[in-house]
């Protein structure tokens, strides 16, 4: 994605035997050899030809992986775009290299804060009932709470459904506009990939879209409900986010933010 | 048998998966604190838990929503809410607000508590399993805010003068809280931990 992927470039061998005298696979405890790892820990008896068990000694420590849900440590190998790298142990995806991933992310991003700013003034949701009538912007839904000591849950609810989304897209903005232009990160850059990480949870957007639709549900033949154009822009929204997400690899992002 | 960070004196780093020797503090690639496993994270899931039980007591006893229609006004709490559905058919959407707000709390409540003895006095179910039982909660546990985000936009379109209104109850701020306590609750686990038991030396050898 980012040309970070080259210098860790080290082959490890794809066959799911051993060369080694005494490594093989086959002859093992399948039980206690669950990855194809041969017993003595070599990095040669792979089914997985991206990460590698260490070997001694340890290689340097920039060529390694770990974990961060299980802690298991592998030896990053050659990784082409498109490929993917799960943990043995756990299965998390580790390394997803995809094509031009940067600039997708760039384009998708620029068009996602078009979208939420937009949608900001833009009618959400209407009702109508027995002749009275009466619509709400994203900003006067959240402001639903504001009656006296709810008003914190107001902005709390608004940072959840707009300022946390939008926070992140600018964070990713920030980090990736250098790199794909192969310049130095801009400063800072580490540190707000770190956070646009961390935000991740907290940013509901989609959890709000599905929240309109139960309340459609709920309101059911009590009135009549009108969708408005900012609720189609926020349903667009939450599709691009979700893509975003799968170019989004964190390995090749950090690895161009470390040289 | 995998080989961890810890087993070679590394220490990897939990946000960006870097590899560190095991004195490092810092990560230097992005700025975060290096542990190698945070044993005094259990105490902030304790104390992050015990918070969302806390609030999730007065989200239940407390109205979450206040109906005014042309007849009659009506504060329901959340299961009230759900049965008053009930009564007027929609069972479908009582069972989905009965198991949004009621079932996956209270299974989170016991889920985190579960992994968190589990990791500081062992356990009969195998790493594997309670680490999906942890990503299904980590995955889950936000998307009870859905609840909060309903009584929201119920509030604000349904003011309709005279014919009707809703409101919310103070309810929602509590369950909010909830929510938000139990998120960081999790947030606060570290999932290594739950690895940690089965690569023992005792059960390895136990195995034969
Ligand atoms: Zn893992
Ligand atoms: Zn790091």
């Amino acid at each position: 994605m980012l040309s970070g992927q080259r210098n860790v470039a080290r082959v490890i061998a794809s066959s799911s035997h051993c060369d080694l005298p005494g490594h093989d696979t086959s002859s093992q405890n399948p039980k206690n050899n669950m990855a194809g790892i041969c017993s003595a820990g070599h990095c040669c008896c792979r089914a997985n030809p991206y990460l590698a068990i260490m070997e001694t000694p340890t290689p340097p420590l920039d060529e390694l992986i770990a974990c961060p849900h299980c802690d298991a440590l592998y030896h990053v190998g050659t990784i082409k775009k498109g490929e993917r790298a799960k943990c043995e142990r756990c299965h998390a995806k580790l390394i997803a290299p995809r094509k031009a991933a940067g600039a997708h992310i760039i384009a998708l991003a620029l068009a996602s804060v078009v979208l939420v700013v937009a949608a900001l003034f833009l009618p959400f949701i209407g009702i109508s009932r027995l002749g009275f009538s009466n619509q709400a912007t994203i900003l006067e839904i959240a402001w639903a709470f504001s009656g006296g000591p709810m008003l914190v849950l107001s902005l709390a609810t608004l940072g959840l459904i707009v300022g946390l989304p939008l926070m992140r897209l600018l964070l990713t903005l920030y980090t990736l506009i250098p790199l794909v232009r192969d310049r130095p990160p801009w400063p800072g850059a580490a540190r707000a990939f770190r956070l646009s990480e961390q935000l991740k949870p907290w940013s509901m957007a989609e959890i709000f879209v599905i929240g309109c639709a139960v309340s459609l549900v709920k309101l059911g033949d009590l009135a009549r409900i009108e969708l408005g154009p900012a609720f189609f822009m926020f349903a667009v929204l939450v599709v691009l986010l979700v893509i975003q997400d799968t170019f989004m690899d964190r390995w090749s992002v950090w690895k161009a933010l470390e040289k | 048998m995998s080989v961890t960070a810890r087993d070679k004196g590394l220490v990897g780093c939990r946000h960006c998966a870097r590899v560190w020797p095991m004195e490092k503090t810092r990560c230097d690639r992005c700025g975060a604190r290096l542990i190698s496993r945070d044993r005094a994270s259990l105490q902030k899931v304790w104390a992050w838990w015990l918070a969302g039980v806390m609030a999730y007591i007065p989200a239940n006893v407390y109205p979450m929503l206040k109906t005014r229609t042309l007849f009659s006004t009506q504060e329901d709490t959340i299961i009230a809410g759900a049965f008053e559905l009930a009564k007027y058919g929609s069972y479908g959407v009582a069972a989905i607000i009965l198991i949004a707000s009621v079932l996956i709390p209270l299974a989170k409540f016991f889920a985190i508590a579960y992994l968190a003895l589990s990791v500081s006095r062992g356990a009969t179910m195998p790493a594997r399993r309670r680490f999906v039982l942890y990503e299904v909660i980590e995955y889950i546990g936000r998307w009870s805010m859905i609840d909060v985000f309903v009584v929201a936009i119920l509030s604000a379109i349904v003011q309709l003068s005279v014919a009707a209104a809703i409101n919310p109850g103070i309810a929602a701020i509590a369950f909010a809280l909830s929510v938000i306590f139990t998120m960081l609750a999790a947030q606060s686990f570290d999932s290594r931990l739950i690895w940690d038991r089965i690569d023992t030396p005792e059960e390895d050898s136990a195995r034969g």
